[in-house]
């Protein structure tokens, strides 16, 4: 499809199209992408850098104080604990991604884990079914809260903190007067969230795959790329790159399993997690969420449909959270009153935000969630096997995320003074 | 483009935007009050007043961002009512706003591509890149790199993206909102060669500027607005005087003191 209206246009300039500003210094060599690497943290660009840096301070810390902490079995547990929180926590990096908030993920796991009781377990209804159940009532209460942003410009802060009640008050409802169902051991759905570990051969094949990726989809970039007269990276930090991530990937997955290997339901967490890390970058619809992020009235005069943006970020935020709560009861074998209550909602907020995902819009990841849910657990886990109190871990966690949105802040300002915002 | 460029006659006969009796209140603000306006293929209007007089709004009304409190727009000979943004740009209305309307969080690309990406699913971005180069050339643009958030361009340079962007879409008419207030001398004769080159096409162009310099070159007509109202259409020849009295409606007016303060000056001097 080529415009009609460039005609006489002037003669491109000799050389790669994106390579005629002689002011720009362009990376070609390892050496350049490292330093260009530290000039983006400098800006303010700091991306997952900080969350990486924290994770292994924490790490380093807490397996000082009780060596337990890196045995294989205590991170397997770690997986299963993330899984959780942390498909809730991707529902909340959809709807910061619009610079908007749901206060109500927690509850809304808790209506999610209360519906698979009642229908499952108290009615019989099929598995599957009863999970779609949940998860359409999710997509539902996600939609409303769209609505009332959008039709009565109701903020989402305050829309969210009213349904945080509304659907904790439907969850006590829902579980009536024992507070509490049990799901049956031995059931697929309890087995998937206690036991079920992906094999050997898989995992370690699995591992293989994001090396394999980046290789591959970086070559054939590549290749388009020059095709296109366009400048193209070095095919050897490539190599590097996919070669470093599977080292990593591969040293991970042979260490948990010396222990009980990879659970299945991380699986499920990392596999939607690459998912919507692929929607975010690569598809209109991502790309919609950060325009809207960063400036709806600009993102409405380029034609997008900023009620649809909104509608979806926020069906698919709570979708993850009823999610998310589906998971915790198999995790917990139960579906009761305490499903998310307690920090379980701060913590998903909290995990995306630590992560990278800027409480102000149009910035941030899929990956926050994953690493954000990493250090929330990270520290709870530590914390519980130094025998500490929950009201230690709650001091330390508000702590932890009072830095995270601290850092955020100055790397925003930082970006503004470099002309980054 | 199959269109042939139509003489000015034949062009005449057929306006492509026509509005009759257009009017926006914001409130108590009476913004715009019964505008009649025609643009025909092929034909440069330039749309002039001082500041307030209501030259944006209109603009935002006919790009569909504001709805008009009463009149008719027909477009290609049909009533049109535009409800959004994305009605006007389907029928074929390009627009470059004063505000720009960038997304400062997002690189040029993307900003240029926004709403109108290639490939929904699995997006094209080497091919869109490479067509962002071509629309930014032809506008002699100085940019860095197209893969750094806007945030990051100079004024100018985002003003240029912002006119890149709405010759994507095979418009038949572009809407121009003081497209070279911040440009360099280059890239202020691209961007009124890029008229002269979209004129010749047979495109209807609405351009709004303060520089009557840059309105004496390439416009048709000379459309005056002045406190929300349509005040005179002005052929281009006509004298400096003529135009700054439509636009400040008074002939004895700040412009004309300065210039007989001056022409005083110089015969006490001389
Ligand atoms: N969204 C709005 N709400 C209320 N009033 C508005 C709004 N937009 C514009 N106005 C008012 O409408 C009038 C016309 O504004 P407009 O932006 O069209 O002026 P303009 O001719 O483009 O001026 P300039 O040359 O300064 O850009 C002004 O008095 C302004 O205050
Ligand atoms: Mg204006």
């Amino acid at each position: 499809m080529h415009n009609e209206t460039n005609m006489n246009s002037p003669a491109p300039q000799s050389g790669l199209l994106d390579r005629s500003d002689t002011r720009v210094k362009h990376a070609n060599n390892l050496g350049d992408v490292i330093r260009a690497f530290f000039d983006r943290v400098k800006s303010g660009d700091l991306g997952s850098s900080p969350v990486i840096v924290g994770l292994i301070v924490i790490w380093s810390v807490f397996t000082f104080l009780n060596p337990l902490f890196v045995t294989p079995n205590n991170l397997v547990n770690l997986l299963f604990d993330c899984s959780t929180v942390g498909v809730i926590s991707l529902g909340v990096v959809c709807v910061l991604m619009l610079g908007e908030i749901d206060l109500s993920v927690g509850s809304m796991s808790g209506v999610g884990s209360a519906l698979i009781g009642v229908l499952w377990v108290n009615q019989g209804m099929p598995l599957p079914l009863a999970n779609l159940a949940a998860l359409s009532v999710g997509a539902v209460i996600g939609s409303v809260y769209a609505l009332l942003r959008t039709q009565l410009g109701m903020p989402s802060f305050v829309s969210t903190l009213a349904g945080l009640l509304a659907l904790l008050g439907l969850q006590l409802y829902m579980l009536g007067s024992t507070g509490s169902i049990n799901l049956p051991y031995g059931s697929s759905m309890v087995d998937f969230g206690q036991l079920l570990m992906m094999p050997a051969w898989f995992s370690h094949a699995i591992a293989l795959l994001p090396g394999a990726a980046i290789l591959l989809m970086g070559l054939r970039t590549r290749a388009h790329r020059s095709a296109a007269n366009l400048s193209a990276g070095s095919v050897s930090g490539l190599v590097l790159k996919a070669v470093a991530t599977t080292i990593a990937f591969e040293a991970a997955i042979f260490y948990l399993n010396i222990g009980r290997g990879v659970p299945w339901m991380f699986g499920l967490f990392a596999l939607l997690v690459v998912g919507m890390n692929y929607v975010f970058t690569r598809t209109k619809w991502g790309r919609s969420v950060k325009a809207v992020g960063g400036n709806a009235e600009a993102a409405r005069r380029a034609g997008i449909n900023v009620t649809y943006t909104y509608l979806t970020s926020f069906a698919l935020c709570s979708l993850l959270a009823s999610l998310g709560g589906i998971l915790s009861s198999a995790r917990l074998a139960s579906a009761s009153q305490q499903a998310g209550t307690g920090d379980v909602n701060l913590n998903a907020i909290a995990a995306a935000v630590i992560g990278g995902t800027s409480l102000f819009g149009g910035r941030g990841s899929a990956w926050s969630a994953l690493l954000g849910i990493i250090v929330i657990q990270s520290i709870s886990n530590g914390l519980t096997l130094l025998n500490m109190s929950s009201s230690l871990r709650y001091m330390i966690t508000g702590c932890v995320l009072a830095i995270a949105v601290i850092v955020d802040s100055l790397a925003r300002q930082s970006r503004v003074s470099h002309g980054r915002a | 483009m199959t269109t042939a460029p139509l003489s000015q006659s034949e062009a005449k006969s057929q306006p492509i935007l026509s509005l009759r009796g257009i009017s926006k209140n914001f409130g108590a603000v009476q913004a715009l009050t019964d505008i009649e306006l025609d643009v025909s293929p092929g034909e440069v209007v330039a749309l002039v007043g001082d500041n307030g007089a209501g030259k944006s709004t209109l603009i935002k009304v006919l790009s569909g961002v504001h709805a008009p409190t009463s009149g008719t727009i027909h477009f290609e000979n049909k009533q049109v009512d535009m409800q959004s943004p994305s009605d006007a740009l389907d029928l074929g209305i390009a627009t470059v706003f004063q505000d720009l309307a960038l997304c400062e969080n997002l690189d040029v690309v993307s900003n240029i591509f926004l709403g109108q990406e290639r490939n929904p699913w699995h997006l094209d971005e080497v091919s869109m890149e490479v067509r962002s180069w071509e629309l930014l050339n032809e506008l002699a643009a100085r940019i860095p790199s197209v893969r750094e958030p806007i945030a990051s361009l100079s004024g100018g340079q985002r003003q240029t993206v912002a006119i890149a962007r709405s010759l994507l879409l095979n418009p038949k008419i572009i809407m121009l909102d003081e497209p070279t207030a911040a440009l360099g001398v280059a890239q202020t004769a691209e961007v009124l060669n890029l008229v002269e080159r979209v004129r010749d096409k047979g495109l209807g162009v609405i351009m709004i500027s303060h520089n009557m310099e840059d309105v004496r070159a390439v416009a048709d007509r000379v459309i005056v607005l002045r406190l929300g109202r349509n005040n005179g259409v002005f052929s281009p020849d006509s004298s400096n005087e003529e135009l700054v009295g439509a636009i400040t409606g008074a002939t004895d007016n700040a412009v004309t003191r300065r210039a007989s303060k001056r022409a005083a000056a110089m015969q006490i001097q001389g």
